[in-house]
């Protein structure tokens, strides 16, 4: 097994403001990694710092045993939904086309394989009927899909998806989670910052449980133990049996 | 109206105006989509007005005033961007700080020129004294924003809808920023003769917005600016001309006033039609609750 992410001692921080402390870890390909951990305890900023959109203070980032700048275009982002601007002129299909983009370089304009391509991608995700919709006619669920779609016409190694489940409806929830476990299943790593502890253990087979510091990183089985979660969540910390966590 | 196109034949300081304008009106639309997308309305305010003392240098040193107006507009850009990011002042407010202490060192820098007919022309535009020289650099300038628009469109797509995916795949994202600050000041260089200063923000806007309103796809936007900019400055040169409005302040109410048509006429987001369309659901629901009372 190939290792695909490897994290050596990373320390983040804003204005002085520790974000991050002396996280550690490395994954191996072919994993569904969630990343959990109480409000502020950095998630999406670990993703950030994985990626390079944010400077570190410290640590080194390894993807697929090479620094991030080279390997950028392996690698697939799925912003929070609360980023975009849904009144941006764009339709879905153009949307997906985006990913394409990594792999045209500067000058190239995207061709009808291309297109087709990311027509393609957002028959996977079944909303291929929507491809000429304005992305902000779209109900929530239907624009994760198509971001999960851009990623996917991307054809990366890896995924990073932030919060892909807020304010999603059942369907696109089933949808967006078999299309990344079949990812999985297919070699790719997939890591998703998640702040809803009730289906973690149906989602992922791995967690990285965050508080600031890394607490427990292995198999989910290990980590959603109450005594481990205790350590990040405190003396509130959820049930798992809870549906809807707010901590 | 025939008086107009006699007068287009004959004059040739009128065919100068017509010229200038038109490509203002096409490289204003083109960039102003980008302006509006990326919401920087207040930017393309700010950078416009501090070109003014990168002008007001210029005539000073006797170089072209192209140079000193980049030149400042760059500055103003960076110092804007600097302040918002390293203390607590937002970005709207840190515009206003930094545009309004170029504009003042402006004016000042200008009252050296001991000329106020000058300051006169560059905050408000006076298309019809329009000198070749001029025509000419804004023919080249318009040629090359146009270019870097066309060459750079997918860069600059990408990155005005979705700035962390493009930074994530490795776009310079904050070059590109700057570099769109450069077009922003050449295209208010190249309206300095026809808007002025003071207007051109509006020129930058005002068309932009119009096609926001009657298209979901940005290259249809560009075009459909681009257009709506031409026909204010055709629009706005005629009424400028026959009734001896001044210029710069004509061009930018006609482009006001196809704003307003698109604002009520517009298919999808047009006042009228919503209207029309909530009134018939009200109808068809009102309707149903008859057929049950019969």
């Amino acid at each position: 097994m190939n290792i695909a992410i490897s994290v050596k001692e990373l320390y983040v921080s804003y204005f002085g403001n520790e974000a991050l402390k002396n996280v550690s870890f490395t994954i191996n390909e072919g994993n569904l990694v969630g990343i959990i951990g109480p409000n502020g305890a950095g998630k999406s900023t670990l993703l950030k710092a994985l990626l390079n959109l944010i400077s570190k203070d410290k640590g080194e980032v390894q993807i697929l045993g090479k620094s991030i700048k080279e390997m950028r275009t392996k690698v697939a982002y799925v912003p929070q939904r609360s980023n975009i601007d849904w009144d941006f002129p764009i339709t879905v299909i153009d949307t997906v086309i985006l990913g394409t983009y990594p792999s045209l370089g500067i000058f190239k304009r995207p061709k009808k394989v291309d297109k087709a391509w990311a027509y393609e991608c957002l028959e996977k995700v079944g909303i291929a009927e929507l491809r000429n919709r304005q992305i902000g006619e779209l109900s929530g669920g239907q624009q994760q899909r198509v971001f999960l779609a851009r990623a996917l016409a991307q054809k990366p190694e890896m995924y990073f998806l932030d919060e892909p489940f807020v304010g999603v409806d059942v369907t696109s929830e089933e949808t967006i989670i078999s299309i990344l476990k079949e990812l999985r299943d297919s070699g790719k790593t997939v890591v998703v910052v998640h702040h809803d502890l009730s289906k973690v253990t149906h989602y992922f087979n791995q967690l990285i449980l965050l508080n600031k510091e890394l607490i427990d990183y292995g198999a989910v089985e290990d980590v959603i133990k109450p005594e481990v979660l205790g350590k990040a969540y405190g003396n509130q910390f959820p049930s798992i049996t809870a549906t809807e966590v707010s901590v | 109206m025939m008086n107009f196109i006699d007068a287009l034949f004959q004059y040739g300081f009128l065919q100068k105006a017509l010229t200038t304008s038109i490509m203002v009106g096409i490289i204003c639309g083109v960039i102003g989509c980008f302006i509006i997308l990326r919401g920087m309305a207040l930017m393309g305010d700010a950078i416009s007005h501090a070109v003014l003392p990168g002008v007001a240098l210029s005539y000073l040193l006797g170089i072209n005033f192209f140079f000193g107006a980049v030149f400042t507009g760059i500055l103003t850009a960076l110092g804007i961007g600097f302040i918002s990011q390293n203390s607590r002042i937002k970005n709207d407010v840190s515009i206003g700080i930094m545009f309004t202490a170029a504009f003042a060192s402006g004016i000042i820098l200008i009252t050296f020129m001991k000329s106020s007919t000058d300051l006169y022309h560059i905050l408000f535009g006076n298309v019809l004294a329009v000198r070749p020289s001029e025509m000419w650099s804004t023919l080249f300038i318009g040629i090359l924003v146009l270019v870097c628009v066309y060459v750079f469109y997918k860069e600059l797509l990408v990155s005005s809808f979705d700035p962390t995916m493009a930074a994530a795949y490795g776009l310079p994202t904050r070059v590109i920023h700057y570099f769109l600050m450069t077009l922003l000041t050449l295209v208010t260089v190249a309206s300095l003769q026809t808007v002025g200063i003071i207007l051109v923000v509006a020129m930058l806007i005002t068309p932009a917005s119009t096609a926001y309103l009657l298209t979901n796809r940005l290259w249809v936007m560009l075009y459909l600016s681009a257009g709506i900019g031409v026909l204010a400055s055709i629009l706005g040169l005629y009424f400028s001309y026959t009734y001896n409005l001044a210029s710069g302040a004509t061009i930018v109410l006609a482009a006001t006033v196809l704003f307003v048509l698109a604002f009520v006429f517009s298919p999808k987001q047009g006042l009228m039609w919503r209207a029309i369309k909530s009134l018939r659901k009200r109808v068809m629901y009102s309707r149903i609750k008859l057929d049950r009372e019969d």
